[in-house]
């Protein structure tokens, strides 16, 4: 293996972690908000992770711009719906843990 | 390496089984579409893991399908389903812990 | 390494079976859909697993995303104390032919497991052989448009009843009109539009040697409407009798009719393309089929007659 194959790997592995971590958060966090908060930012960070690991593994342009674009796809679908979803549940009355 | 891509992909959907706790707890709507969510990203990685360890390059764009309507289907639940000012409702049903 | 593959798919299997089992029963019916949703995102991954990623991507589009949000625009129209009545209603009726008639199927299906044969023979060959002459690369396709062009004639007549049932229901009950206060929204579909046209021109032109074609093409085209239309763009489809809607609407379904009986007329069998047109006619009737699936979904998603013209919601 090549010393990109190399990287590609470890940027993969380095992603993983933060799927698990994410999950932690919509598992352990005390109210919606702080699960928006943990999975929004964990998953998408996650997902570049791998995405930019398995372009770098491919080895073909158009593939490692293709999985760029499904991250960014993700990040701007990701950041305005978990935004939305944030301001209909105060707009709907659900409170803020510990306020 | 592509040994360590299949442990991956079994990891994600042990990620996936533990996450299906969070749909059946809720308490607000939120908190299940927000799994569902979780799981789309999931199920993108395992779909991108997948292509990679079996070189089917399809994969990728039923990959890029998901990314793409995930945004849909949020977009339709707070529009459409959880509303805004729409208050009360959620108390009524449990809602906000 | 060996094992890993195995209880990967057993762990998919038993998920798909309690999805399933949730999607039915819960009593929340937020609850069924959402486990619904999730159902349709973990069987894509079942037909990757099965080897067939072209119906791994009919099921992403339609099964994981514009199902979905069908569901969850209709869900939102029932009235909030009607849930647990509804949900009782159906569990009280259809109780026991839900839980029995799976339990027999699976034990009808293992017992036929023993008896089968190790490798079930197929059309596949058949398929291989004849494939050059429906002029096109993807064997998917060939089935689709040219040995079997009936049946998707007859999916597409049904996708069309099913709009022509929906609009009969009544005028639709959104408007235009952002459907929140929020800028976040128009801005996101702004973004994400040009993304949704292009993912679909490009599943449509892939159709021809890959998987795709023209239903996933359509429904993340009608997925893209369906977006615009939620962050208050106004929809060029309207109801009056004026305008070429209804023509575009019935397209997909007019062309296909229209070549089947031309080739009739000209000395074929009915459906049979003359083989130097082939090819071309196999991209013609894509293309129809797809912008109008586009159309039809998004005309279901509307979940009546639109009006004549749009009237826009204004928030204070």
């Amino acid at each position: 293996m090549s010393l990109v194959e190399w990287l590609g790997l470890l940027m993969v592995l380095f992603g993983l972690p933060f799927f698990f971590l994410g999950t932690v958060g919509l598992l352990r966090f005390p109210d919606v908000y702080t699960r928006l908060h943990a999975l929004a930012k964990g998953d998408n960070v996650g997902l570049g992770l791998v995405c930019l690991g398995l372009g770098l593994q491919s080895g073909s342009l158009a593939m490692t711009l293709k999985l760029l674009l499904i991250w960014i796809l993700m990040l701007i679908a990701s950041a305005t719906g978990v935004g939305l979803i944030a301001r209909t549940a105060l707009s709907r009355g659900v409170r803020p843990w510990g306020l | 390496m592509f040994e360590i891509y299949v442990i991956a992909s079994l990891l994600l959907m042990v990620n996936i089984l533990v996450g299906l706790a969070r749909v059946l707890k809720g308490p607000t709507a939120a908190d299940r579409m927000l799994a569902a969510e979780m799981f789309a990203t999931s199920a993108v990685v395992i779909l991108l893991l997948l292509a990679t360890v079996s070189g089917e390059e399809s994969l990728v764009d039923v990959a890029l399908v998901f990314a793409l309507l995930s945004a849909v289907t949020v977009v339709t639940f707070v529009s459409r389903f959880w509303i805004a000012g729409d208050s009360g409702k959620d108390r009524r049903a449990g809602g906000d812990s | 390494m060996d094992a890993l593959v195995p209880l990967f798919d057993a762990l998919l299997g038993a998920l798909l079976l309690w999805l399933a089992w949730q999607s039915i029963f819960a009593a929340d019916l937020f609850r069924a859909v959402v486990s619904f949703m999730i159902f349709g995102l973990l069987m894509a991954l079942a037909w990757v697993r099965l080897e067939a990623p072209d119906i791994a991507l009919a099921e992403a589009a339609i099964g994981a995303g514009v199902t979905g949000a069908l569901l969850l625009s209709a869900l939102g129209r029932l009235p909030r104390e009607r849930y647990a009545e509804a949900a009782q209603h159906i569990l009280s009726h259809s109780y026991w032919l839900l839980f029995w008639a799976p339990v027999v199927l699976l034990a009808w299906f293992l017992w036929s497991l023993e008896a089968a044969p190790p490798s079930p023979p197929g059309l596949g060959e058949m398929v291989a052989i004849h494939q050059p002459a429906a002029g096109v690369d993807n064997p998917v396709t060939a089935v689709l448009l040219a040995f079997r062009a009936l049946d998707t004639l007859l999916e597409i007549g049904v996708l069309l009843l099913g709009s022509l049932a929906i609009w009969s229901l009544g005028p639709s009950p959104w408007s235009t009109g952002p459907a929140m206060p929020s800028p976040a929204l128009p801005a996101m579909a702004r973004a994400l539009f040009p993304a949704f046209v292009l993912v679909s021109v490009y599943l449509l032109w892939r159709g021809s040697h890959a998987p795709g074609g023209a239903f996933p093409a359509g429904a993340v085209m009608g997925a893209g409407g369906v977006l615009m239309l939620l962050a208050g763009a106004r929809p060029w489809l309207t109801g009056g009798e004026q305008g070429p809607w209804r023509w575009l609407l019935t397209l997909g379904l007019g062309t296909m009719l229209v070549v089947a009986s031309v080739t009739q007329f000209a000395g074929y069998v009915f459906f049979q393309y003359p083989s130097d047109w082939s090819g071309r006619l196999i991209t013609l009737l894509e293309l129809a089929a797809g912008l109008s699936i586009a159309l039809l979904l998004f005309a279901l998603y509307l979940g009546g007659q639109p009006p004549v013209r749009w009237r826009d919601r204004g928030w204070q």
